[in-house]
């Protein structure tokens, strides 16, 4: 454990090591911080976390993603005063229905994680924010409850703490006044570990939900996308969201 | 006479000039683990700032190797309710942060979002090791193995 107390600015220059300099220009240097050693542990620029989810394997009945996430984040059970309009959803199964040829099919849809999310565009604090690997959060220290990304979500994906909250999950602190959502599991993936929805979804034999690096072309979900038909929600709206579906 | 002098040596007693600094100050809670190389009072001065500079590290850069958070400090800073077992949360006075926070009448609202108990499940907030079947690195391998199985069956339909 390094003592922080005696840290100077001459130890933080030296333990930054890689002190990179690019030249631009003549005369223009573009001077950057940190070694590898601290960006291996923070969220990787060079990746982009996303989900494939395939409806046609998602069971109408199966909501095991769903109990899985409120038992990792801990966002229920809720008040008694929880409604549908009022209540924390992070994610949900919603099931579609052609009304011309009867056929029905069912998906969890939570925060779609976009490239461009209009949440981020609208927050007047910067509490919505986008990490270096496309994870979409809130930063609830600054959030102020105006609820303004909620409005701008096409996906309905935010929802909003109306009551006090006791027995928080260390992973998932949670609180009156502030804006909550799926955070993709971002406690788990930072360390290594597959989120929680994903982990239910396979321990149910479905698989429906594909887990992995967009960013990277040889991981089995670029290599899906790349193979198979799938579509983006609202891709009219070309946001370019971290979540794909399949046969919807 | 008698009466007088047992009410001198009961004043005597009681008198703050004897008391010692366990009274006058709050008496903070004994904690578990290795010290803190910075020593205790470096950190009771700059706890507020430490979090606050590793909070934005953890949830904004995803550095989870972070020495200030909270679930940290309640890994040994607990405070076991003798009769429960069970540690105590902020709603107890006796809860590490709020005996110095009351005595200095700050008022602090971390605790409206964050847990003031020690983490649930401490093993799950140390790095994944490829052996873990929830480990990214185990979940790529399954699915690898599961194309390779795929291929195989097809390339069997096909002869």
């Amino acid at each position: 454990m390094t003592n922080r107390a005696e840290l100077t600015r001459r130890d933080v220059l030296k333990s930054g090591a890689a002190l990179a300099t690019i030249t631009l220009a003549p005369g223009v240097t573009l001077m950057t911080f940190g070694g590898s050693d601290a960006e291996a542990s923070a969220a990787d620029a060079g990746k982009r976390w996303g989900l494939l989810i395939d409806a046609g394997k998602c069971d109408e009945n199966c909501s095991d993603c769903v109990t899985a996430c409120k038992t990792e984040n801990k966002w229920a059970p809720q008040n008694e005063h929880a409604t549908v309009e009022n209540s924390s959803q992070w994610i949900r199964k919603v099931t579609l229905k052609d009304k011309n040829t009867g056929r029905k099919v069912s998906a969890p849809v939570m925060c779609q994680h976009c490239e461009s999310p209009p949440c981020v565009d609208v927050c007047p604090t910067g509490a919505s924010m986008k990490r270096a690997d496309g994870i979409v959060l809130v930063d609830k220290h600054i959030c102020i409850g105006c609820r303004y990304c909620m409005m701008a979500c096409p996906f309905k994906a935010r929802s909003f703490v109306h009551e006090n909250v006791t027995d928080q999950s260390v992973n998932a602190p949670r609180g009156k006044g502030v804006v909550e959502s799926c955070t993709l599991c971002v406690h788990r993936i930072d360390r290594g570990r597959i989120p929680a929805c994903v982990e239910a979804c396979e321990a149910t034999g479905n698989s429906a939900i594909l887990f992995g690096d967009l960013a990277d072309p040889e991981s089995p979900i670029s290599k899906a996308l790349e193979q198979y038909p799938s579509i983006a929600l609202r891709a009219d709206l070309e946001l370019n969201p971290g979540v794909r579906y399949q046969n919807l | 006479m008698r009466l007088i002098l047992a009410l001198l040596i009961a004043l005597g007693l009681s008198s703050p000039v004897h008391a010692d600094e366990h009274e006058l100050w709050p008496e903070v809670p004994k904690a578990t683990g290795e010290p803190h190389p910075e020593g205790n009072e470096y950190w009771r001065k700059n706890h507020p700032t430490l979090l606050l500079h590793d909070r934005d590290l953890a949830l904004r850069e995803g550095d989870r190797d972070i020495q200030a958070s909270l679930g940290t400090c309640f890994t040994c800073h607990a405070v076991t309710d003798e009769a429960t077992g069970e540690p105590v949360t902020i709603e107890d006075p006796r809860n590490f942060c709020r005996v110095c926070h009351d005595f200095a009448a700050v008022q602090v609202d971390c605790f409206t979002c964050h847990r003031s108990t020690p983490p649930e499940d401490p093993a799950l907030r140390a790095m994944a090791t490829p052996d873990e079947p929830n480990s990214i690195a185990a979940y790529l391998e399954r699915l690898q193995a599961m194309e390779a199985e795929q291929e195989a069956a097809q390339t069997e339909a096909g002869q």
